[in-house]
């Protein structure tokens, strides 16, 4: 179904002339939240969302593409658990508890 | 270049986003019924919102040249509790009578919860009963992966659904594929924060291809942008697609699959 293969119409010089600056400065936002994590007062906590958010800059990296929804799968809930009932419960983290972001 | 928004809560926005909306080349919404952001207490608190839907809303939108139509059922996040949720979906028929009205939604899923799903299948089999278009919601986030398969799943298993008369909104790069490779449609929902901004909108158009998927606002009460699909359309634009592969994703789409219900005319 997906199609990779320079399906955009824009050239690389077009693509780094429309979006770079963009994607600059959202680099330097991720790269300012860890530095304010690392800043952060009191104890260090266990968050399913601070290893699975390293584990996915790692993807963006690794050399593979369809990084997009590699990340998103890592970000999703991957068990077969169905919960009798969400408890008043409605809104989502942005990260699996079950996963472990593994 | 005109434009439809197939998916907006124009019960929370303002006279101006409509005026705004027309100005940029909106000509028609859709609206599914969905959560107010806080729970009903009552079946009729239901009703009087779907009286806002069919009857108030209409008339706001004419006002500026666009039309409006609606979807009417009991949104996922109010759907946890079955005997209250029944109780509602025993008011929807007298609204699919309404000549705006095309169909079912947006029904899903939110926690992926057993009830959810009881609820979920009890609107799926109320669609098919009365031969409605259904417009569903997916989850939020980590939800959404395993949300849209369970809502694919309970489609197919009801057996009376064509999947070309289903649209499966809020699709983003790890469920997008999945929706098409099964017959039905896709909707790209652009929030600044969650589910596509309209760059990621324009990847995925060209990486699936251009059929069976549509761009939608879906304003409403959060983080959302009434002109989130004519700002899709300049991202377009702007990386060089044609005006007629633009068109074909914020019009020509929506309305083939719209049209399939007889009371969706421009």
């Amino acid at each position: 179904m997906t199609n990779n293969d320079k399906t955009c119409p824009a050239c690389v010089e077009k693509l780094l002339s429309l979006y770079f600056m963009e994607h600059r400065a959202k680099l330097l936002d991720i790269a300012a939240y860890l530095d304010r994590l690392d800043r952060a007062t009191g104890d260090r906590i266990d968050d399913c969302r601070i290893p699975v958010f390293d584990e996915a800059i790692k993807m963006l990296i690794d050399g593979n593409g369809d990084r997009t929804k590699r990340i998103l799968d890592l970000l999703s809930d991957q068990t077969d658990i169905l919960p009798h009932a969400a408890g008043g419960a409605k809104g989502a983290v942005g990260a699996p508890k079950q996963n472990g972001g593994k | 270049m005109d434009y439809i928004d197939p998916h907006i809560h124009m019960v929370s926005r303002t006279t101006d986003d409509y005026i705004k909306m027309a100005q940029a080349g909106c000509v028609a919404v859709t609206e599914p019924a969905f959560w107010a952001g806080f729970d009903r207490s009552s079946p009729k608190g239901f009703y009087d919102y779907y009286c806002q839907l069919t009857d108030t809303e209409p008339a706001r939108a004419s006002q500026f040249g666009i039309k409006h139509f609606s979807w009417i059922c009991i949104n996922p996040k109010e759907a946890d509790d079955p005997v209250f949720a029944r109780e509602v979906i025993a008011l929807i028929p007298e609204f699919l009578k309404k000549s705006n009205v095309l169909g079912i939604g947006e029904i899903g899923l939110n926690k992926n919860t057993k009830n959810e799903l009881i609820i979920l299948e009890e609107q799926i089999a109320l669609a098919a009963k009365f031969e409605q278009l259904i417009l569903v919601h997916t989850p939020h986030l980590e939800d959404k992966r395993k949300g849209t398969r369970l809502i694919m799943d309970a489609i197919k298993r009801n057996g009376n659904i064509d999947p070309s008369r289903v649209l499966i909104d809020h699709v983003e790069e790890h469920t997008v594929g999945d929706v098409l490779d099964r017959g039905y449609w896709a909707g790209m929902t652009l929030y600044p924060d969650s589910k596509v901004t309209p760059q990621r909108a324009a990847d995925i158009i060209e990486c699936y291809g251009d059929e069976r998927i549509w761009v939608n606002s879906a304003g409403d009460w959060g983080c959302s942008d009434p002109l989130a699909v004519p700002k899709c359309r300049m991202e377009m634009a702007r990386r060089g697609h044609t005006d007629s592969l633009i068109k074909k994703i914020s019009y020509d789409n929506p309305k083939t699959f719209l049209t399939q219900s007889e009371r969706f005319i421009l």
